[in-house]
């Protein structure tokens, strides 16, 4: 699996679908196990896949159906450089838990190392069909799109790009996630229980909100992240998938809350309101800190981005958590871009997140005219 | 993210045009209308319902794409994604489909803001397919009405089944099949996207890379089996250069209609050494209905239309013109049949002073003469100049000799008259 970068890149934006799922927290029924899943994971870390796989297999010979269980057992065999297994892995996992979208998502990565474009795509989009705002599947699903969009060119245009961009780049994201509370899972009583493999666990991880749900999270490296700047150190961008794995990076400096330089304080404030704003489910306040020509996702009307966020805002039961890590702005006249790390609770979903955002002057007023997770 | 966005206004702006087949009342499509002879749209949809029988171009892909940029216009892209594979699984060379996809894949991905945003995407075959689209959807939404003719199909004569009648700005081939339960009007059957040459009409020379412009037929069907891939489902030889192009000192040889490469679904609208190709789907639907020897096909720069009244006046004063020719060679009335010939006639090396003497010569000994012209055909040659092609069989008696030929003449107005400036067997 080894990632070659493009010698003259066809789409620059081309980042790379990673294999990236790492977490997959699923709750553990029988205290009895559950310290097997982390040691299974420690040996994936040391790259010890063989014997990471024997532990694995023991556990999952008493739970066969412990999606955990399995979906590191998947994650091993593509370590291994194992393909085959492990997309019938994923597969299988994918049919029997329809509301988790890890298992797409690395059935789409696999897929798309065997430059399976299609499956990929539609591999992803099962994925945010199950999790909407599963931004790591949208930017696989940008990647796998760019990468169809080169073939349709290629045969458009009679290219031959045979030799450029067979190769995905390697951008770390990570991050991980999730898990709905419904299906067979049974919920962790709070994140800390979760065999997190790393650290990097939102800043206050302990008294989960959810009373329903599971979720943990985890952020291994956050590399390729250069922006986010009070965040771990980047891991330097893995040639191998391998060296992409979590690794147990220190906590990201708690940063006071955008608390600023001199001069971006307007900005940073606006931030701040906008957070609070999604934090008390203001509606009013939330939709009216975006510009009026804000970009929106995908490319969705204003109105249905409206609808859209009202639901996933209003329209959430529970307390709803937004903090904003490690702000850095950078101001251009009447324009700022501001990049941060999200950190996001809700029940039923943690994550956390490298974003930014450009916002403009209105007025005495900073509205958000873009905003992209990175 | 403005993906969305941009691709549309990459798209409509770079199909300029293309947004108005969504506009079927807008002012412009008259003044289009107007400006290329076409038939006038006032009356609304230019269709009846039902007016037309099925054809075989509403299977080609130009409704889909239609759909395809009505639902990028609509902002609807999925829609238009889901209608570009659907496109791509009937025809998975077509390379215009192709690029369309790739559009809206990378639309997802980034903000694109061009047709055809492909990074490195090689100018002049974008620009190709860019022309291809806006050749097709422009001929589709001006496909010609049910009471317009060609103004070169003036007459057909009773065996030739159908005729061909190309428009190379609009890189178009019309299939009109000789109606003869109506009197022998052409009647529309369906039109095809067509490739003409690399630097457009009107050839001159061998090696101009241009599409001849005129009244041909067919010579010869060349099947597949004997052709190499490039000619595509099979190929047929018109008899370019003609009399008439051979008098004017034009050259050049190795005019077809043909298909296309396996390569590719389509070719773009310009990309010949000056036959007429296409896809092989429809050069497979057309040559059902060539007959070798007979089958006219009709090549001009922009085909003109009239009405069916317009079209029967000018046929029945030609016709007029021919009988009137035909009798006055009967009437042995040497000098009377002679003002039917141009000053400027010239034929088989003869000019009109050696033609003019020969026929008195020849009139002389003629006690009785009778001609009949059976099989007439009249077909208006395109261009500026008036020029009418008129073949026939010609069944020549008289006390001393008879003589049966094919005849074919030149017609050419002058003055307000119709003279022949050529004329010699077919």
């Amino acid at each position: 699996m080894t990632i070659k970068s493009l010698a003259q890149p066809r789409f620059q934006q081309l980042k790379t679908l990673r294999a990236l799922t790492i977490g997959l927290a699923i709750g553990f029924a029988a205290p009895a196990f559950a310290d097997n899943l982390p040691e299974v994971q420690r040996l994936i870390k040391q790259g010890q896949y063989p014997q990471a796989l024997e532990k694995v297999d023991v556990y999952l010979n008493s739970r066969p159906k412990d999606a955990q269980g399995r979906f590191l057992k998947g994650l091993i065999f593509t370590e291994m450089n194992k393909p085959t297994e492990a997309i019938a892995i994923f597969t299988r996992l994918s049919e029997d838990y329809p509301e988790l979208p890890e298992p797409y998502n690395n059935l789409a990565v696999l897929y798309a190392q065997q430059r399976q474009y299609d499956k990929a795509r539609t591999a992803l989009e099962m994925a945010i069909r199950t999790h909407p705002s599963y931004a790591i599947a949208y930017e696989n699903l940008g990647d796998v799109y760019a990468k169809l969009a080169s073939q349709a060119y290629d045969k458009a245009l009679q290219l031959d790009s045979s030799n450029a961009a067979t190769q995905n780049k390697l951008a770390l994201i990570r991050d991980l996630i999730t898990t709905s509370g419904k299906g067979n899972v049974k919920p962790t009583a709070t994140v800390a229980a979760a065999p997190a493999p790393v650290a990097a666990a939102p800043a206050k991880p302990a008294p989960a909100p959810a009373p329903s749900a599971s979720i943990v999270t985890t952020t291994p490296g956050a590399a390729a992240q250069p922006l986010a700047a009070p965040t771990p150190a980047p891991a330097p961008q893995a040639p191998k998938l391998a060296e992409s794995k979590p690794t147990p990076e220190a906590a990201p400096a708690p940063a006071p809350t955008a608390k600023a330089k001199t001069g971006d304080d307007e900005v940073l404030k606006a931030v701040n309101a906008w957070a609070s704003a999604w934090e008390r489910k203001d509606m009013k306040a939330y939709l009216g800190a975006y510009a009026a020509d804000f970009k929106t996702p995908r490319g969705m009307s204003r109105k249905d981005w409206e609808a859209e966020r009202t639901k996933r805002i209003a329209g959430k039961g529970g307390k709803i958590s937004v903090q904003i890590d490690g702000p850095e702005v950078a101001l251009n006249g009447d324009s700022a871009t501001v990049k941060f790390r999200q950190h996001y609770k809700a029940p039923g979903l943690s994550s956390s997140a490298s974003k930014s955002m450009v916002l403009v002057r209105s007025g005495n007023r900073w509205l958000i005219k873009e905003e992209n997770a990175r | 993210m403005p993906s969305r966005k941009s691709l549309i206004i990459g798209l409509v702006l770079c199909l300029a045009g293309a947004p108005l087949i969504y506009r079927q009342f807008s002012p412009a499509d008259e003044e289009v209308a107007q400006h290329t002879g076409l038939p006038g749209q006032e009356g609304g949809p230019a269709q009846p319902a039902g007016a037309l029988p099925a054809t075989v171009s509403d299977s080609g892909p130009e409704t889909q794409l239609l759909k395809i940029f009505a639902e990028i216009e609509a902002n609807r892209l999925g829609a238009a994604l889901q209608l570009t594979e659907a496109l791509l699984r009937q025809y998975p060379n077509y390379r215009l489909a192709h690029l369309i996809k790739g559009d809206l894949l990378l639309a997802r991905a980034r903000p694109i803001d061009a047709f055809g945003a492909a990074s490195d995407a090689p100018a002049d075959k974008v620009a190709d397919l860019r022309a291809e689209a806006l050749v097709r959807l422009k001929a589709y939404r001006e496909r010609p009405e049910d009471n317009f003719v060609p103004r070169y199909l003036l007459q057909m004569q009773p065996d030739q089944r159908f005729a061909v009648v190309v428009d190379t700005q609009r890189s178009r081939l019309y299939l009109y099949e000789n109606d003869r339960a109506n009197g022998g009007r052409p009647r529309f059957v369906a039109d095809y996207y067509v490739t003409q040459g690399k630097l457009g009409a009107d050839k001159y020379v061998e090696g101009d890379k241009k599409t001849p412009i005129g009244v041909y037929h067919v010579t010869a069907n060349l099947p597949r089996q004997k052709l190499a891939d490039l000619y595509g489902s099979g190929a047929f030889p018109i008899n370019y250069p003609n009399e008439w192009d051979r008098q004017q000192g034009r050259g050049g040889s190795g005019i077809w209609l043909h298909g296309t490469p396996s390569d590719t679904f389509a070719r773009p609208p310009k990309a010949s050494d000056g036959c007429v190709v296409l896809t092989n789907q429809d050069l497979d639907a057309v040559a059902k209905n060539l007959q070798v020897g007979l089958t006219p096909v009709i090549i001009s720069p922009s085909v003109e239309w009239l009405s069916l009244d317009d079209w029967t006046k000018e046929r029945d004063e030609l016709n007029a013109t021919i009988d009137t020719w035909r009798q006055d060679w009967e009437s042995r009335d040497t000098e009377r049949y002679l003002k039917h010939y141009s000053p400027r006639f010239k034929a088989g090396g003869q000019d009109f002073a050696a033609f003019a003497s020969q026929k008195r010569q020849v009139n002389a000994g003629k006690e009785w003469i009778k001609v009949r012209t059976d099989n007439l055909s009249v077909f208006r040659n395109p261009g500026k100049d008036e020029v009418v092609v008129v073949t026939f069989d010609q069944d020549y008696r008289s006390n001393n000799l008879t003589n049966r030929m094919k005849k074919r003449q030149y017609w050419q107005r002058e003055n307000g008259k119709w003279k022949i400036i050529y004329e010699g067997s077919a």
